[in-house]
């Protein structure tokens, strides 16, 4: 067993770090250590290509669709430097993260070559459209519907929460293929173009007062039957190993941008003297331990060969992290007492720490509730019996 | 990928299992308590096993291992609640090495690498400080400020303590002087490193066993015609605690790493390690209790065994609080 990195990974930290901060220093220092997900979209779409430009965008890709064929630990030193120098959140988070690495997965050759190339040169912005009005936690209660119509899938229905679909050009879509069928059968997953006839996106305004996410309006979208990832009916097998991705793999290395607030919380109690409180120390020494254990448990994560698979310490981190990341908006609040509640100007967003403080209520609500995490870990993680469930 | 058990290792941690699960089952456990040290496994840990000189190089006769094989087998005597004198060992033997005298070596490394020399180890202090094991060992190891004294069990003034961990029984110890081991502070800290590892090591066996006993009964008992484990306020608290496990086990075999590597994390870590797992200990062996209804409330029972020793664990060696403070004077105070 071993902490530290080879050599030949130190050296691909430095060519990261040097890169990611000439880039953060120069030509994008404007949007640099930007917290939330909606400032300057067009600035990060330039980001997305620039990151394409050096190969950069998917660097855990196959070196034929434009990736770097890197290891695993080469894209924890990646996401860590790439933090560490304030880069911005991946605006195309979800193509390059989520729908890539299914469709490189799952895909049909020709969906690989037309979607992939891209993602890759970041070109194509992707939204997920999984959540619905009354299909959340229970994901298989989804009722947006397509029907069969020649060449073509016809879509009729309603998303909701879904990140990013202003900015986005496509949509991955979780819809009922099949009449008369419930749960998790009938289902199949669509990839679909948002700029046409028959889509409205509608903003929702959240609780940090952004608007993050939308509602999708399908009222007769339309796309080819070719981009129908796996079998019709099977939409379900598909959706959930995106989901493995989700819960796996994309969320390591993110704890350099929690050091960056962590470190926040820090500067803050040294400033207004509460780094002396006894009571407010052991509260900053828990939130490190956490960090660095997240770290480490992301280590033993990668190092047992599943990668994004849902096991042993994959199964606990999605709750660990967001956890973790919610009290530590809480205790920065704390530590700024009333500096907390006021924007030194009316002009951008909140400052970091408050945005953290709201946003983070989020992080134990998307990609799997901490009661839904708990369900997993229980039943899948520690063989306890099922939940007696309704109909399914 | 690097930061999992080799291959090695793995086998020290299925050997250890194998030999705790055979040898230091509940009934061996509850008729050492009498005197506080099962000394037939004790033997049998130190000779079959071969792991009384685990840590001591291959010159001076041991199999030169490190930090994180020490962690391993001492999870596996933890979740087993094994009545044997590891901590006070453990900390001797770091303590002999680090202070590299040789006469100290000789005399007193071999008779304990075969379990018949039993050591126990603790801080010099006053009235309330106490030593666990001082009344059944043959030497004692005293910590103090400027350095480490060994002393024989027979030149100082031992008074047993009844204790709430009958599995490691305190005593208080008065001793004026002993042979103080060279390098100063050196050997002291060896020590305490090594025994915080092994206290956090052993916490997480226990809070993995504590958790693994608790889901066996989740399934079969039933109440209002189900398992209990069905229910949801009873299966999350076991996930919450699951949770903590695995975060508790990054942080021993974090520590243990930097150990053996001398990583510049290496207190962070086994602060961290020390705080971490004895809580998650504590967690778990009250909720065990409390999840086994009015039956985890017997003597019979072994919860309160496992409730007892995560108490004990939590107060040696420095508790949460201590250990934190010291997290933050290294994030707060040293880098500013
Ligand atoms: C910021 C943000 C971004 C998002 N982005 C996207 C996106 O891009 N695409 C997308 O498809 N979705 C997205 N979501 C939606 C997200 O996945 C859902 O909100 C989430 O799965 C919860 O579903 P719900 O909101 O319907 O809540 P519900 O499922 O109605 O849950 C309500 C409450 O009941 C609890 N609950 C539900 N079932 C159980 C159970 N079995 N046991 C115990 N408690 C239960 C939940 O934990 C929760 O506390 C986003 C959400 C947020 C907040």
């Amino acid at each position: 067993m071993k902490l530290g990195f080879s050599d030949v990974e130190e050296a691909f930290r430095r060519e990261c770090a040097s890169w990611f901060e000439d880039q953060m220093t120069g030509e994008f220092a404007d949007i640099r250590g930007i917290a939330n997900l909606v400032d300057k979209p067009e600035r990060r779409k330039a980001w997305e290509r620039r990151l394409a430009e050096h190969r950069y965008s998917c660097i855990g890709w196959p070196i034929a669709w434009g990736g770097r064929d890197a290891t695993l630990n080469e894209q924890v030193i990646f996401a860590e430097e790439y933090a560490r120098a304030g880069a911005p959140n991946r605006l195309n988070h979800m193509g390059v993260e989520l729908l890539g690495p299914t469709l490189l997965a799952l895909g049909s050759s020709e969906q690989k070559a037309r979607f992939l190339p891209a993602i890759a040169e970041g070109t194509a912005i992707w939204c997920q459209g999984y959540s619905e009005p009354g299909a959340g936690s229970d994901l298989a209660a989804i009722r947006t519907r397509a029907r069969r119509d020649g060449g073509e899938w016809v879509i009729e229905g309603q998303k909701i929460w879904t990140s990013l679909a202003q900015f986005a050009d496509m949509i991955f879509v979780l819809a009922r293929t099949e009449d008369g069928t419930g749960g998790r059968e009938g289902l199949s997953f669509l990839l679909v173009d948002l700029d046409q006839p028959g889509i409205e996106i509608r903003p929702i305004r959240q609780i940090n007062g952004e608007s993050e996410f939308n509602e999708v309006f399908f009222d007769g979208a339309r796309c080819p039957v070719e981009n129908m990832v796996g079998a019709e009916g099977e939409g379900w097998i598909v959706s959930t190993t995106l989901l493995s991705f989700e819960r796996g793999i994309s969320t390591l290395g993110q704890q350099m941008q929690f050091r960056n607030e962590l470190d926040a919380v820090i500067a803050a109690a040294r400033r207004n003297g509460k780094a002396a409180d006894p009571v407010f120390r052991q509260r900053l020494a828990e939130a490190e331990i956490g960090l660095r254990l997240m770290r480490y448990g992301a280590l033993r994560m990668l190092a047992d060969g599943k990668g994004g698979a849902l096991a042993g310490a994959a199964l606990t981190y999605k709750i660990q992290w967001a956890s973790w990341r919610r009290a530590l908006g809480e205790l920065a609040m704390d530590v700024l007492g009333q500096e907390g509640e006021v924007a030194p100007t009316d002009a951008e967003g909140w400052p970091l720490l408050t945005n953290l403080y709201l946003y983070s209520r989020a992080d134990t609500i998307y990609g799997g509730t901490n009661q839904i995490q708990r369900n997993l870990i229980a039943e899948r993680g520690l063989g306890l019996p099922r939940e007696p469930r309704g109909n399914a | 990928m690097a930061f999992a058990l080799d291959e090695q290792q793995q086998m020290i941690a299925e050997t250890a299992a194998a030999f705790f699960a055979e040898n230091a089952e509940g009934e061996r456990t509850r008729a050492a308590m009498a005197n506080g040290i099962d000394r037939d496994l004790w033997r049998a840990y130190c000779r079959e096993l071969g792991f009384g000189g685990l840590m001591v190089p291959e010159d001076l006769g041991g199999p030169g291992l490190g930090h994180v094989e020490l962690a391993v087998v001492t999870e596996q005597a933890g979740r087993t609640l094994a009545a044997i004198p590891l901590l006070g060992h453990v900390m001797a033997t770091a303590a002999l090495l680090a202070s590299d005298d040789r006469a100290a070596i000789e005399a007193h490394l071999p008779a304990m690498m075969a379990g018949d020399r039993i050591v126990a180890a603790g801080e010099r202090g006053g009235e309330g400080t106490f030593v666990p094991h001082a009344a059944q060992c043959d030497l004692l190891l005293l910590l103090g400020e400027g350095g480490a004294d060994l002393i024989e069990a027979g030149a100082a003034t031992v008074e047993p303590m009844k204790s709430l961990d009958e599995t490691r029984p305190l005593a208080r110890v008065h001793a004026s002087a002993g042979d103080p081991l060279p390098g100063g502070t050196v050997p002291c800290e060896a020590a305490r490193a090594a025994g915080v590892l092994c206290l956090a090591a052993e916490a997480l066996g226990g809070a993995q066993e504590a958790l693994d006993r608790t889901i066996a009964f989740a399934r079969e008992r039933e109440q209002f015609g189900r398992p209990v484990g069905s229910f949801q306020a009873y299966k999350h608290r076991l996930a919450d605690r699951a949770v903590e496990i695995e975060q508790a086990r990054s942080a021993v075999w974090w520590a243990a790493c930097a150990l053996d590597e001398g990583h510049e994390t290496r207190a962070l870590a086994l602060h961290a390690a020390k705080s971490f797992c004895a809580d998650t200990y504590l967690r778990i062996a009250g909720d065990m209790i409390q999840l086994h209804g009015g039956i985890g409330f017997t003597w019979e029972h072994d919860a309160h065994l496992f409730f007892k020793r995560a108490r004990a664990i939590a107060n040696m060696l420095g508790d949460g609080p201590h250990h934190r403070e010291r997290v933050a004077r290294i994030m707060l105070d040293e880098a500013a």
